[in-house]
């Protein structure tokens, strides 16, 4: 692949990333925000791709366009009245949120592109699948094992939190 | 010129900062809970560019091990939040942020 090539599909999908992002906070209509959410977890994929991440990529698009977008989609239908119009929502603090995105943005590319002096000291190269692999079971196994109780455990929390309360309803 | 061209380091750290921004301005000016969250989930998806591109431009696996363990928090955390949002619905018969203010019905 050329180089022009590689640049222009940058930043085709920083675009898409950047711009459906603006959209998700920007549109006041969830489901809206939603399905630009979906665009937005692609471009980042995409853009895990170019760091030579596959791994992360697909993992990306499992977990938030399969997991967490569809549990955001039925969050939305569960708690709006999908067919009264009631889809939009409110904003508040509309001067300090505009104050603080600006700040935020502008203090951040300030820091990061002006200030901070970087160096590589090399690069990551090839695929990262097979050294995912090693790492989770050598350096990483404690952070692991961790994250698969803290998983089990959020799971049961949730199902037990979100479970159809049977005394409730024979009370109403 | 070749600043723009060729692809480094920084032009990942702008995009991640700029998701960060969108995603702190959801957090602050929506009043829907689910909207909020998915402020949330913008923030961790910049935090998570930030890793990789350290990650790559500095070639370690501790940020691409990491960045796979912020998806697995994030998919926890979304799991427990939308248990919290539904059970507030159930509550209040509304999931706005600014008109939920008692801790029982």
């Amino acid at each position: 692949m050329s180089d022009l090539t590689y640049t222009i599909i940058f930043y085709l999908f920083a675009a898409i990333t950047v711009f459906s992002a603006a959209f998700v906070v920007f549109s006041r209509n969830i489901i809206y925000s939603a399905f630009s959410l979906l665009f937005t977890f692609f471009g980042a994929a995409a853009l895990y791709v170019f760091l030579s991440a596959d791994f992360i990529a697909v993992t990306q698009v499992v977990v938030y366009v399969g997991g967490i977008l569809v549990l955001l989609l039925f969050g939305v239908m569960f708690t709006n009245k999908v067919m009264g119009n009631r889809l939009m929502t409110d904003v508040q603090n509309l001067l300090p949120g505009i104050i603080i995105l600006v700040a935020v943005a502008v203090g951040l590319i300030y820091v990061f592109v002006v200030q901070a002096d970087w160096y590589t000291a090399g690069m990551l190269q090839g695929s990262v699948v097979e050294r995912i692999g090693v790492e989770t079971m050598s350096r990483y196994v404690l952070p692991f094992e961790m994250a698969s109780i803290l998983l089990l455990l959020a799971l049961v929390g949730a199902a037990f939190l979100a479970r159809f309360d049977k005394v409730h309803n024979n009370e109403r | 010129m070749d600043v723009v061209t060729h692809i480094g380091l920084t032009h990942y750290l702008v995009i991640s900062a700029m998701l960060f921004a969108f995603g702190l301005f959801a957090v602050v000016t929506r009043k829907n809970a689910i909207v909020i969250l998915m402020g949330v989930e913008l923030m961790l998806n910049a935090a998570n560019i930030n890793f990789l591109a350290f990650s790559k431009y500095n070639g370690g696996m501790e940020g691409v091990m990491f960045s796979l363990f912020v998806i697995v928090l994030a998919a926890a955390e979304a799991a427990i939040a939308l248990a919290i949002i539904i059970n507030i619905y159930k509550t209040f018969n509304t999931v706005d942020v600014s008109s939920i203010d008692s801790m029982k019905e």
